[in-house]
């Protein structure tokens, strides 16, 4: 990287590992938007949703122009044509994430659903995996609020017992007593891979062990991850891998839940409805096997079908590519971040095991007017809690403004922020 | 500039230098949030008979909730607890108003600044914190004096 930090928009084209991003702008139509006075659209928003290429779109469209029936049911040509894309879109999923078996995906609606559907089966299970009065129940402060509340309904209807890993001042998680979270009494071990708030990458091997080692299941939220780093299920070695398809350019009203097939096997539904029956008297009904006596009712099909084509648009270009480009974004924002005076970094100040979203205070600006006065500059960054307000308790702050990065984001994009963010100062100084 | 049209240098000074700021006594106390942004009030209200003798309040949040809840408290203490709401009906109605609305400049004084905000829908609820706080006090003050006849 060169040395010239004193004027924007020049040092950038020095990163390496950048992916050919003028290329791939032409293939999202949104990126070309320009907003208010002629400023061009600056996305920094992805953590909360993803943009959507072309490729994507056209799936979506041809999907309904030329495909669009129910799934699994009928037996003319539209019927099977769709239940073939839908299908299909399963088989994409599972050799993204590197599943043993297609039948372990599971389709839902979003990662929050993924989650709560895990809560949902542990609650009515039979034993060993039953939660009642006498298990515990371990997460993280650094959930997303979808990977907290699940919990504690549980933990308030059983009686389970909710205890939490705590954060260091930089960011991480402080495992320091990870012997006296996870215990012999701990049924469920559910945390994020990477915080949507701070960008943490957490250390899964050392939890997934001592969690093993306590016969405790594991659920992950890869939400934050699926999207920018190649997801392996096996290597994880968790029993279930929650994530959503809208943040890894899929539509909205897709998600997904990977679980290991016996656990499926063995686990209750939660939805009852059509699909996931085998057959049904007025009396009682027998299920499905999995993943479909998890999909009650008619599926997101076209949604689905939009997911498969982001799959493929990110396995184009290679998740280690979109990972490592995302790397060197991250290293050069967090260094000029740290150069704007007052700035404060929630989270690792460094780009070392941190994914792509970056929270910071700026002084006592609060960051509703930070992020007014970036989005009058064209600038989309998120700003609130970002559902995730333990963490905001836990550093004594209300809200952070967050810029979020991707596959897309160019250094050119992190100067504009920079420059943004000292306008930001002079405008309330 | 557009921005200009929200942080109206009115607005940035009652943020920068916030009036009747810090809890002090009063007949009823309510915590309102915004849970969108986290914006958050605490606000007494204290009646002397019908008037609104104090409103005192503590928050956290962003320039123009913060700049509200001055402007605020610059516009009921003293009046009556009527005139008060009708400052805060006016008030309301101009956030609600989407750009359209100017304010009474006779009922609404310093408020009718926040006339740019209508725009931003998602700012009208910050604008707003502090005003609905004081409404949900004032109610339950009154209640706790049912004799109050304004």
């Amino acid at each position: 990287m060169t040395q010239s930090r004193s004027s924007e928009g020049h040092t950038g084209s020095a990163l390496t590992g950048l992916l050919d991003t003028d290329a791939i702008r032409k293939d999202f139509p949104i990126l070309q938007r320009v907003l208010h006075d002629g400023k061009p659209l600056i996305y920094l928003d992805n953590a909360a949703t993803s943009q959507k290429p072309r490729q994507v779109l056209e799936a979506l469209n041809a999907y309904y122009e030329r495909y669009n029936a129910n799934v699994h049911r009928g037996v003319h040509v539209l019927a099977e044509e769709a239940t073939a894309l839908y299908e299909g879109a399963r088989d994409k999923v599972a050799a993204f994430v590197n599943a043993p078996s297609r039948d372990e995906v599971i389709f839902t609606k979003n990662a929050s659903e993924s989650l709560n559907l895990v809560a949902n089966m542990l609650g009515w299970a039979d034993e060993p995996y039953r939660v009642d009065a006498d298990a515990e129940i371990v997460i993280t402060e650094m959930e997303h609020h979808s990977n907290i509340v699940p919990w504690q309904l549980l933990s308030q209807r059983t009686g389970a017992k909710l205890k939490w890993f705590g954060l260091t001042d930089e960011g991480r998680l402080d495992l320091s007593n990870i012997d006296e979270l996870i215990t012999e009494k701990t049924k469920i071990v559910s945390f994020t891979l990477v915080s949507n708030l701070m960008g943490t990458i957490n250390p899964v091997e050392t939890i997934v062990r001592k969690a093993q080692s306590v016969g405790a299941l594991v659920l992950i939220d890869a939400s934050q991850a699926a999207p920018h780093m190649v997801l392996d299920v096996q290597a994880l070695e968790a029993d279930f891998v929650a994530f959503t398809g809208h943040k890894m350019l899929a539509p909205t009203g897709i998600g997904v839940l990977w679980g290991r097939q016996e656990l499926l096997e063995d686990l209750p539904p939660f939805l009852g409805g059509g699909e996931m029956i085998e057959t049904v008297t007025m009396g009682s009904s027998t299920y499905a096997p999995a993943p479909h006596k998890f999909e009650a009712g008619t599926p997101p099909i076209a949604q689905a079908v939009g997911l498969g084509a982001a799959i493929d648009y990110l396995s184009n270009i290679g998740m280690e590519k979109i990972a490592a480009h995302e790397h060197a974004i991250t290293e050069y924002a967090v260094e000029r971040l740290l150069e704007v005076p007052e700035l404060r970094i929630i989270g690792p100040r460094t780009a070392v095991d941190r994914g792509a979203a970056i929270s910071f205070v700026l002084g006592d600006i609060h960051p509703h007017d930070v992020g007014q006065v970036l989005d009058e500059q064209g600038i989309a960054v998120r700003v609130g809690h970002h559902c995730a307000r333990p963490v905001c308790l836990r550093y004594g702050i209300p809200a952070t403004t967050r810029a979020s990065f991707y596959l897309y984001s160019t250094p050119a994009e992190v100067d504009a922020l920079i420059a943004g963010l000292h306008h930001v100062r002079n405008f309330f100084g | 500039m557009k921005l200009d049209s929200m942080y109206q240098e009115i607005i940035l000074d009652h943020y920068r230098n916030p009036h009747g700021k810090g809890l002090r006594d009063g007949d009823a106390e309510v915590h309102h949030v915004n849970p969108t942004c986290g914006d958050e009030i605490t606000l007494r209200v204290r009646l002397d008979g019908a008037v609104v003798a104090d409103v005192s309040y503590e928050s956290q949040g962003c320039s123009i909730s913060q700049a509200s809840a001055s402007v605020l408290n610059d516009l009921v203490v003293g009046k009556t607890v009527g005139e008060g709401q009708v400052i805060q009906e006016a008030f309301l109605e101009l956030m609600q108003s989407k750009g359209q609305g100017e304010g009474d400049e006779e009922v609404l004084e310093d408020a009718v600044a926040f006339a740019g905000v209508s725009k931003y829908p998602a700012r009208v609820k910050c604008a707003l914190l502090s005003w609905m706080a004081w409404k949900d006090a004032t109610a339950k003050a009154l209640a706790e004096q049912p004799a109050i006849n304004d």
